[in-house]
């Protein structure tokens, strides 16, 4: 059939399974736009209040669903209010599809009105990203686009359509997704040298990260833990695989991980790192990470291998083909020393201070987690209520913690709630965040009003960019230099006026009734908590520390 | 440190060459030189890049460029067993003086004098690296107007192929 080009992006993106995409109109989408109209049955259409929020809202989406998601903007300033969430997405490896409008084909590079070079701007941010020169390459082009983005290791990859080709026309032909292209499985030697170096090991410590949610290896990582008596450590992107009361579950490692964890790293002979990359905020004493420790690294990206801690063995693969390949090879082990060891390591772990006539960080995670239904979603932005979500939150599903790890993007948390409510719209979403990452995106409240998208948002409100004011407190001999915050934001009024439901809570008692309520009323709500700035998150690690210089008070 | 030769295969799109030089970029690692080519494939093109660094670097530069969807293929070229060439277009001031002795260390560098005016010649010679850094040694103690050099090209004796 003859269609055009804007008619062929609807029918690749519903070829590609998608029902929903997140977006914000303006003139080099125009026909895109109008194609929408006709198409609101098969694809649900999401408009936020900024394009960063719809860039969030596809990325948090992908994460809560496993499928790929899509924003759509304009040209220019459309394009570039995507850079962060595009980034974000890239830095944590989702599987994201953007597609940006751009001027007339002839127009291109005569600095028209929105016009800006795309696709050189965001060519470090996204896996691979296209510009379509002629509508009869198009749909080919989407469809590897959808490809790449969930191939390997997955990322964003970003197509931009110069307005013009959304009017021409060719002939369309169907056609069914693309195979994903799958990364070699390793050979039986390769596993053998590893099962062995496991089976060796008196004291192996697992390591896992966002690889293994990725690949959806979470029941393997289960078996290789129990098999093999093998304790383990996940970095932030690894959250909600492992029970969190699990005595094998020793946390997370890195700046603010546990002391068990640091403690485990330390004493391991042998660790075994699974779809992790022992980023500098996870291995931050670099070199000196592990003590006379082998390394394995099983990943999907070569590229990892060798680039932050150099490894002994290493596999390349799709972290789940590879540990079902390498799990009947492992040894029922009992290890019983080792064991013994960590349940120590793990009754030296920071325990905070309950109270019950102020609220702590540590008390309202734990109370979210007490009042919320099972299937709980939790997004955070980023900063001290990040690290306090990170370690206490009791995420027990794989997607049931969303956060911008890698990235580290205050204002990620609204957006990726709405996405992750539009993806699981049985599952109760909450969102943690501070006063400071509250306000860079809270614009996206009215999109939460518009769609009735019942999102709690808890502000932790330390009247403090309390994250950098920590690391001021220690490296810049508390000179808080523009970390305090002067903002008189009445949270409860703000909400009224947005539409939604506001909440003031100043005690355990207060937070409990107030998430209560919320939790009833099925309407976004934002409940503040004010808390001390003087709150630090404990344990901290400074860079370049070794497991005795770890901050716990 | 030392310097590598490496020959990237890269499909013949339009802002292939900005990727790869945005991963060096990106990652900090230093292109010494840089040259593209097409090759007997109209749909190939060919990158050769020198660049300095440890084994560790070359391992993650090897590594990250033939991750960029639009890399075929990357291939560390073996000095030894290679050969490379570079070009050099160097202008010289002149008087009859200079003249005469340029032309002779033309001759015994093999560089062909193509061109020729009453104050300045352009003298071109072509060679490995290190042939053509000795001979701007000497030019140094001459006038030089203005020079160009291409950066090394290279392909392995043998006779097989980048696949």
């Amino acid at each position: 059939m003859i269609l055009n080009g804007a008619q062929i992006l609807i029918e690749v993106l519903v070829e590609q399974g998608v029902d929903i995409i997140f977006g914000y109109p303006g003139g080099a989408v125009l026909n895109i736009y109008d194609e929408l109209f006709d198409n609101e049955e098969r694809i649900r259409h999401i408009l936020t209040s900024h394009e960063q929020g719809a860039a969030h809202a596809a990325d948090g989406y992908s994460r809560a669903t496993g499928k790929t998601g899509v924003v759509l903007a304009t040209s220019g300033p459309g394009s570039t209010n995507l850079v962060t969430g595009i980034a974000t997405a890239f830095m944590d490896s989702i599987p994201m599809v953007a597609i940006t409008g751009n001027v007339n084909t002839d127009s291109i590079g005569k600095d028209c009105f929105q016009e800006v070079y795309t696709a050189g701007i965001t060519l470090p941010i996204t896996k691979h990203n296209f510009v379509v020169r002629e509508v009869s390459k198009l749909a080919d082009t989407l469809r590897e686009a959808f490809k790449i983005a969930n191939s390997g290791r997955p990322g964003p990859v970003l197509v931009d359509i110069p307005k013009d080709l959304t009017l021409a026309k060719c002939e369309f032909y169907p056609q069914k997704p693309l195979n994903i292209d799958n990364v070699y499985v390793p050979d039986d030697q390769q596993l053998n040298t590893v099962a062995e170096a496991i089976n060796n090991s008196e004291r192996p410590l697992l390591y896992y990260g966002g690889g293994v949610i990725s690949s959806g290896a979470y029941e393997q990582i289960l078996d290789l833990v129990k098999i093999g008596n093998i304790p383990a450590i996940h970095s932030v992107m690894g959250k909600g695989i492992m029970p969190y009361d699990n005595p094998m579950n020793l946390g997370m490692i890195g700046m603010h991980g546990s002391v068990a964890a640091m403690l485990a790293v330390k004493k391991t002979d042998l660790l075994i790192a699974v779809g992790a990359r022992f980023s500098d905020r996870t291995a931050n004493n670099g070199e000196n990470f592990v003590d006379n420790a082998k390394i394995i690294q099983i990943d999907i990206d070569d590229c990892e291998v060798n680039k932050n801690i150099p490894a002994d063995y290493s596999v390349i693969g799709d972290v789940r083909k590879v540990l079902k390949a390498l799990l009947p090879k492992i040894e029922t082990k009992e290890r019983s020393i080792w064991i013994e060891e960590i349940a120590d390591m793990k009754n030296q772990d920071y325990i905070p201070i309950e109270t019950e006539d102020r609220l702590k960080p540590h008390q309202i995670i734990e109370d979210i987690y007490q009042l919320c239904p099972d299937n709980l979603i939790v997004t955070t932005d980023v900063g001290q209520h990040q690290m306090w979500a990170a370690q206490y939150c009791k995420s027990e599903q794989p997607r049931s913690f969303l956060t911008s790890a890698g990235l580290g993007t205050m204002g990620f948390g609204y957006g990726a709630a709405i996405g992750a409510k539009l993806g699981c719209p049985n599952h109760t979403v909450v969102h943690i965040t501070g006063d400071g990452s509250f306000h860079m995106n809270m614009n996206e409240v009215p999109t939460a009003v518009t769609y009735s998208l019942p999102i709690i948002t808890i502000v932790m409100n330390n009247n403090a960019l309390g994250m950098v004011r920590q690391l001021q407190k220690v490296y810049c001999n508390s000179r808080f230099s523009s970390t305090l915050l002067q903002k008189q934001t009445d949270y409860v009024k703000l909400a009224d006026a947005f539409g939604a439901l506001g909440f003031r809570a100043k005690t355990p008692k207060e937070f409990k009734l107030a998430l209560k309520e919320a939790l009833k009323s099925n309407r976004p709500c934002i409940i503040e908590c004010p808390i001390d700035c003087e709150e630090q998150v404990l344990p901290m690690m400074p860079a370049g520390a070794t497991v005795d210089d770890i901050i716990i008070e | 440190m030392k310097r590598f030769i490496l020959s990237v295969l890269v499909q013949n799109n339009p802002g292939v060459l900005a990727r790869v030089a945005s991963l060096f970029g990106r990652r900090g690692y230093n292109i010494d030189s840089l040259t593209v080519s097409e090759t007997n494939n109209p749909g190939i093109s060919i990158i050769t890049l020198t660049v300095t660094g440890d084994e560790n670097i070359l391992e993650q530069i090897i590594k990250q460029a033939s991750k960029l969807e639009e890399v075929i293929k990357v291939h560390h070229i073996q000095e030894l067993h290679a050969l490379s060439r570079e070009l050099l277009l160097i202008k010289m001031k002149i008087n009859s003086e200079t003249r005469t002795s340029l032309r002779e260390i033309s001759e015994i560098y093999e560089a062909k004098i193509v061109d020729l005016a009453p104050e300045s010649m352009i003298i071109e010679l072509t060679g490995t690296t290190q042939k053509i850094d000795a001979f701007l040694g000497i030019m140094k103690d001459y006038t030089i107007i203005e020079m160009c050099r291409t950066g090394v090209t290279a392909l392995e004796k043998d006779s097989s192929k980048i696949k």
